[in-house]
């Protein structure tokens, strides 16, 4: 391991630590940030009406 | 690594942000799929076209996907029977037993020591989730999986870290000498000029954003204008390139290479070298049977939500352009992707169907796209619009800088790295412009084949599953395109 090698390793493992630490940062302390982020939601509008579809109604006759 | 970060900020970041912004955009239009985008964006008949390839990748991806995911969930048992994690087990020749890479038709077996009946359950598992809905719960459930995944990885790098020299008469296959393999920048001037590099560096900032698949587009086109993309991209590229390069840039390689040393590695694929030698750092730790398990089996996990969003795209894009139910739509879905993953299970010696299905569709096609979403971003919807766009319920700005590498510097970068490809990486270039040869690659000799050697039936039957299945959007597209195109006009017309 070269002088170059440690200096590339720390500084680029570096970076990606500290980028996702600080958008951890943003996210948990912005105000309402949190309620407002989105991963991958599986459950997305369609299958929401599909859902709703299914649901058995109460109505009579 | 500096070609990677460069490649990183201009393209991985714009593009990321990119989609984000304008599946957002255009899901004020009411719309879903990727050629309904760019339909309602472009405002052309023949636009509609374009966004096919944000349907063709994803379920092409998907078709050889749902086989690595059974590779995982069949290691994750493996460690569980004590086929794998016991002493004297030949890690590389179990994955090519497993996977069936010896022969065809060899994965088509259901014990539990063949990949077949991990398949079957895998592909039921998919479908089943999203059929009902309950891939909610599978959200609630990663939502502890996943940080278990990264304290897994931590401890494996750990052991990693700590395992000296663990080949017993080879001093010099130490983790230093492994950290060295995969961090010494050597001649930096004489690689950067080297294009093979550039090439690399930006197929890779494609594949671990996953950015170009069309898949970020369909998910952020369902985001209100109270969402925060710019902050929900960084922190999805963050943590992707935390996973990556520090994670698995101090795993991987470098375990890699202190059991295999730096000629063991020469050939192994991206999929053979984790499951080759993972398992070898595995049967080195205490409990390695236990850590083997946990950690197939969350990386299962971890596959099923990837693929699981790989199927949202073709689902928007049938029930838009048919008009039909989710229901439907998916039933649809499970008989194409479900002949092309059996084509790919079949198929599996030296996992040919894979790795050209993988190079046309996960390389070739992906940087189409992304150049397409990049250049409908800057030039299309236009810079100032689409950073306007793009801050709509931000808390965080996209850095002022990023205007022009988003219109000018990623669209020329793209276009460069992408000519190059095609000269190196298709038509075999030697890089001479006096004397200038070219000898197709071996994934262009496998279809058209050479005066020695014959085509491969394997990849051409690939190639041409791709094609019946970009027929076949296409037909569906232009079934749609009517109503899409009537869409955008009127919501100008409302505009004015």
């Amino acid at each position: 391991m070269t002088t170059g090698g440690w200096i590339t390793m720390i500084v680029s493992v570096g970076f990606v630590t500290s980028l996702l630490t600080w958008c951890i940062y943003k996210v948990m302390t912005t105000s309402g940030e949190a309620e407002k982020m989105h991963g991958f939601e599986f459950e997305t509008p369609d299958e929401k009406e599909e859902h709703r579809d299914r649901r058995p109604t109460n109505h009579q006759p | 690594m500096i070609a990677y970060f460069i490649s990183l900020l201009i393209i991985g970041m714009s593009i990321c942000w990119a989609e984000w912004t304008l599946g957002r955009y255009a899901g004020r239009f009411g719309v879903h799929s990727s050629p309904a985008m760019f339909a309602v964006l472009i405002r052309k008949p023949w636009a509609k076209y374009l966004g096919v390839l944000g349907i063709i990748i994803p379920i092409g991806i998907y078709m050889y996907y749902v086989y690595i995911e059974a590779w995982c969930l069949g290691y994750a048992v493996s460690y569980l029977t004590g086929d794998l994690g016991r002493p004297g087990v030949d890690a590389g020749q179990h994955f090519a037993n497993f996977v069936g890479a010896t022969k065809d038709g060899f994965a088509i077996g259901f014990s539990l020591k063949q990949v077949g009946i991990f398949v079957i359950a895998v592909y039921f598992l998919n479908f089943f989730l999203i059929y009902r809905g309950l891939a909610r719960g599978i959200e609630l459930f990663c939502k502890f999986a996943m940080p278990s995944l990264i304290v897994i990885a931590i401890i494996i790098l750990i052991r990693v870290l700590t395992l000296g020299s663990p080949v017993e008469g080879k001093p010099e296959l130490s983790v230093l000498n492994g950290l060295g393999f995969m961090w010494n920048p050597g001649e930096v001037a004489q690689q950067l000029k080297n294009p093979q590099l550039w090439m690399a560096a930006a197929g890779q900032i494609f594949f671990s954003l996953s950015v170009g698949f069309g898949i970020i587009a369909t998910y952020a086109s369902y985001l209100t204008d109270k969402d925060d993309v710019v902050l929900s991209g960084l922190t999805a590229t963050a943590a992707n390139e935390f996973c990556e390069v520090g994670l698995g840039g101090l795993i991987t390689l470098p375990a890699g290479f202190m059991f295999l040393g730096a000629a063991g590695l020469v050939g192994q694929g991206t999929f053979g070298l984790g499951f080759s030698v993972l398992p070898i750092v595995f049967s080195h730790m205490p409990f390695g049977a236990f850590f083997g398990f946990l950690f197939f089996f969350l990386l299962f996990l971890a596959a099923v939500t990837s693929s699981l969003s790989m199927l949202q795209p073709g689902i928007a894009f049938l029930e838009e352009a048919l008009s039909i139910r989710r229901r439907e739509s998916v039933a649809i879905l499970v008989f194409l992707t479900g002949m092309g993953s059996m084509f790919v299970w079949y198929f599996s010696q030296d996992l040919k169907a894979l790795d050209t299905i993988d190079f046309w569709v996960g390389t070739f096609m992906i940087f189409i796209q992304g150049s397409l979403m990049i250049i409908l971003f800057g030039w299309v919807v236009g810079i100032e619009k689409g950073f306007q766009e793009a801050h709509r319920g931000a808390n965080i700005r996209i850095p002022g800088f990023f205007r022009p590498i988003m219109k000018y510097v990623a669209p020329a970068y793209l276009a460069v790295i992408f000519v190059l490809w095609v000269l190196f990486n298709l038509l075999g270039w030697n890089g001479q412009f006096t004397g200038a040869e070219f000898n197709p690659t071996g994934y262009v000799l496998d279809l058209i084949g050479s005066p020695t050697v014959p085509p491969s039936t394997v990849a051409r039957l690939s190639v041409g599953i791709m094609i019946l299945v970009a027929v076949f959007m296409l037909v569906i597209t232009s079934i749609a395109g009517n109503r899409w195109d009537n869409l955008s006009t009127h919501k100008q017309e409302g505009n004015q």
